[in-house]
């Protein structure tokens, strides 16, 4: 990387940075929500660990999985809106205008979904370990589990990305929120795959790429080092990020159209 | 006059949504998927030991999905309000209308038409579904008497904020406790298979009544009936109060 | 075009054309030439066509057909040298509320590629030119109108440009801040800055700029100096308006003498185009006296740019935008041509 595309890079990621610090009305929620959701649900469906074939007899350390992908949720409509207002207020032309590399102001604008992740993914942890969650992987598992937070949280940054370089509407990004909340449901949220007993649910969830992004976070929550779940949960969201990521850069040469 | 006014105020509005399907359809939608989320994928939730619902699981759900979709209809009407105030428009019914309360009962009948048309749209889904009913007509009746009275509730409440708050910001503001209360109460097992925290919650939440004999009605075997429809007629009551003091509120900020 | 170092430098175009997919064509052949440090304005009415010339000129928009070249480059084949050369401050403000005015000198001139050495050196030297020092460690979110505008035209020279493009800059400010804009604006070109200006506003042009392009649906109707186009047009018109009402006749048989009848006025008055200019102004003066007519009110109106416009084109120019189309969104930038 010469110097140039460096410090466009990282000029671009401190403008991301700064901005998603400055907004709290888009860290708390993605903080609060998600736990509050925990709190209820590990609450509410602990009986389900008495099912046979549950993986734990603690509800709290399976739910524990959904608030990271709840979270990178939120990194769709942050880093969505955040670009689609510089699209309606003509900041791109701004930054158009300048020596600016497509790819820079990507991966700039990824910049805040990273701190968004590993603050996410600090917080959920922690949260989660003081109500009583097990973490079977330890203490190096702490380190993954927000590694592999971080990389959930780019990669749908990168769809987000991509619809607001679609529509150049913060209103049409936000329209996407059911859309992917959708996803989530249709997955193995509550229960593990095998005690989904509806036919076409299973189905659904087991083709359904974010089951496996929350066996991931089970793997280290529940049993250790599981490498073949955590491979595969890296794998999809690498899979996520890289599609995303060429989805925004092609739609990114209608956006920021210059000669 | 007063009935006048709240006809042709819920005229308006239900023009407004049965011709833009955007505003119809999210109340629509959200509860189905709901309802499909929950009934199918949570189906497993029956067998746990202590888990006794003649119905089975869909019908379990449904009782809840439906009081959801009443308090949501309620809260989108709010929405539709605190916008009439952004955009000016809520000026011209409080310039026209010679007995204002007319104003608050013409949206709350709009929401009412609103959510009987979502209920209509999921109880046929759900019958299609396999859904089983054992309670009759009687109990049927009580089951979506408390719905309307949950709508009429969410709808008070969320007009008191929209007419005090006078905009959309204050969307989170109407949602935001209806979806706590909601969620605090038995939505996935019975309250009795609850524990902790969550059990004693739920068990001072007005809601839980609601639902267990909501659900009661749905599997003909009511419980509770008077506790529900006692929480169930006050709370309209009691959130008309505030939705007045709300009208005030904008009367006087002209 | 060459300027004394033997650079090019300016705006030329010749027969520049942007068509829309399914709409219009919002500039149909525009031919400009723009000598290094000239102030050039460019003046039409909404949707005739200036937004959409300045986003070709600018890179930002490449044309259906037609070329041009500025600080002699060619905008289509080498964008990035004319970027290199050009400042602009477009339509929108097009800042981030989030970051302070400081963040913004600071991430312009690091994306420009000024030395971090300088960065600082050169964002407080502009911020205090335009005025915003004390304001610069703030928000732009609380910033006024006429604040965001001085920032954007800070930002527009971070990278002293030799070229700057001003699309509509004074729109919606108070005669305040329009006029401490119109004094940088001057300033810049005395240190030989070419200014392409876009414009709505009559006096702006009439006031600021060397030269005026007046365009109206997509071409250039005239051109000239402000002095050159008004004269083009004519000649000062007089009005006098009897105390009597029934003097009117007598009052256009007495200016007869002067020039071509205008005819009557509104008000109970006639009026007059001066053959010779205002200078006849006080022979109208003894010929009413003479007549023995007694004058409420006489007034002498001078040739504007909207006389012009409307010389051209049978419309106002005040008034004309309503009846235009609007110049084209970036939704549609996805058209005709555009790769």
């Amino acid at each position: 990387m010469n110097a140039a595309l460096r410090t466009q890079v990282g000029q671009l990621a401190r403008r991301s940075v700064l901005r998603t610090m400055r907004q709290p009305g888009q860290i708390v929620p993605a903080l609060i929500f998600p736990l509050f959701l925990l709190a209820v649900n590990s609450g509410g469906l602990k009986s389900a660990t008495d099912l046979p074939g549950f993986p734990t007899d603690s509800y709290l350390t399976f739910a524990l999985a959904v608030p990271f992908m709840q979270g990178a949720l939120f990194s769709v409509m942050n880093a969505g809106t955040d670009l689609a207002r510089d699209i309606e207020t003509g900041f791109l032309n701004r930054l158009a205008l300048t020596p600016l590399r497509g790819a820079a102001l990507l991966s700039g604008l990824l910049a805040g979904a990273v701190v968004l992740g590993v603050v996410q993914g600090m917080v959920y942890l922690s949260v989660g370990l003081i109500a009583g969650a097990e973490l079977a992987a330890g203490a190096g598992g702490a380190l993954v589990l927000v590694v592999l937070s971080v990389s959930v949280t780019v990669a749908f940054g990168t769809l987000g990305l991509f619809a607001a370089l679609r529509t150049g509407s913060g209103e049409a990004v936000q329209g996407l929120f059911p859309l992917f909340f959708v996803l989530l449901f249709l997955s193995s949220m509550s229960l593990p795959l095998s005690l989904l007993q509806t036919d076409w649910f299973h189905a659904v969830a087991s083709a359904n790429p974010v089951s496996y992004l929350l066996q991931a976070f089970r793997s280290l929550l529940i049993e250790g080092w599981n490498l073949g779940d955590l491979a595969l949960g890296f794998a999809i969201a690498a899979a996520i990020g890289t599609i995303g990521m060429y989805a925004a850069t092609r739609t990114l040469k209608t956006r920021l159209v210059r000669t | 006059m007063t009935r006048k006014i709240a006809l042709a105020v819920a005229w308006r509005s239900i023009h407004n949504f049965l011709s833009n399907p955007a505003f119809l359809a999210p109340g629509i939608l959200f509860p189905l998927f709901f309802f499909t989320a929950f009934a199918g994928g949570l189906s497993a939730i029956s067998n746990t030991p202590g888990f006794e619902f003649p119905s089975g699981y869909t019908a379990f759900q449904f009782v809840f999905v439906l009081l959801q979709s009443a308090a949501f209809g309620g809260v989108f009407t709010g929405f539709g309000i605190a916008r009439d105030f952004e955009t000016g428009f809520a000026r011209r019914y409080l310039l026209a209308a010679s007995d204002r309360r007319g104003i608050v009962a013409g949206y709350a009948l709009a929401a009412l038409v609103r959510s009987l048309i979502t209920w209509t749209i999921l109880t046929a889904v759900a019958l299609v579904a396999g859904m089983e009913v054992g309670g009759e007509g009687v109990e049927l009746v009580g089951l979506y008497g408390l719905a309307i009275l949950v709508n009429a509730t969410a709808t008070m409440w969320a007009a008191g904020v929209a007419m005090r708050v006078r905009s959309i910001q204050g969307g989170p503001l109407m949602q935001f406790p209806v979806f706590l209360i909601l969620f605090l109460a038995p939505v996935y097992v019975p309250l009795s298979l609850l524990s902790g925290w969550i059990h004693a919650v739920a068990s001072v939440n007005p809601v839980t009544a609601l639902l267990e004999s909501g659900r009661g009605f749905i599997s003909g075997d009511p419980t509770a009936v008077a506790l529900a429809f006692a929480i169930g007629a006050t709370l309209p009551v009691l959130f008309a109060l505030w939705a007045r003091g709300g009208l005030k509120r904008a009367e006087a900020a002209g | 075009m060459e300027n004394k170092a033997g650079q090019r430098a300016g705006i030329e175009a010749e027969g520049l054309v942007r068509e829309f997919k399914n709409g219009p064509r919002a500039v149909d052949g525009i031919d400009l030439l723009v000598p290094p440090g000239e102030i050039y304005g460019f003046l039409g009415p909404n949707g005739a066509g200036k937004s959409t010339t300045v986003l070709m000129l600018t890179t930002l928009l490449p044309p259906t057909a037609g070329s041009a070249r500025v600080a002699g480059f060619d905008i289509v084949r080498e964008g990035g040298k004319v970027r290199s050369a050009i400042g602009a401050a477009l339509q929108e403000a097009a800042l981030d509320p989030l970051l302070t005015g400081r963040e913004h000198m600071r991430l312009q001139t690091a994306l420009h590629g000024i030395p971090k050495a300088e960065r600082t050196e050169r964002s407080d030297e502009l911020l205090a030119r335009v005025g915003l020092s004390e304001a610069a460690d703030r928000k732009v979110g609380g910033y006024s109108g006429g604040m965001k505008r001085r920032l954007d035209l800070a930002l527009a020279l971070a990278h002293r440009p030799r070229i700057l493009f001003l699309d509509e800059p004074t729109t919606g400010l108070d005669i305040q801040s329009r006029t401490a804009l119109w004094d940088e604006v001057a300033g810049l070109a005395k240190e030989g800055v070419t200014v392409f200006l876009t414009t709505q506003y009559l006096e702006e042009a009439d006031a600021l700029a060397d030269r005026v392009g007046i365009i109206d649906h997509g071409t250039i109707v005239a051109e000239g100096t402000p002095a050159e186009l008004k004269a083009e047009i004519g000649r000062p018109t007089v009005e006098a308006v009897p105390h009597d009402e029934g003097e009117q006749q007598r009052v256009a048989e007495a200016l007869r003498p002067f020039g071509d009848r205008c005819g009557a006025t509104h008000r109970g008055g006639a009026s007059v185009r001066l053959e010779g200019g205002e200078s006849q102004l006080a022979d109208v003066v003894r010929a009413l006296d003479a007549a023995g007519i007694s004058i409420e009110q006489l007034q002498l109106h001078a040739p504007s740019l909207d006389d012009v416009f409307l010389a051209k084109t049978g419309r106002s120019l005040e008034g004309a935008g309503e009846d235009a189309e609007g110049e084209p969104g970036s939704e549609e930038m996805e058209a005709v041509g555009a790769s």
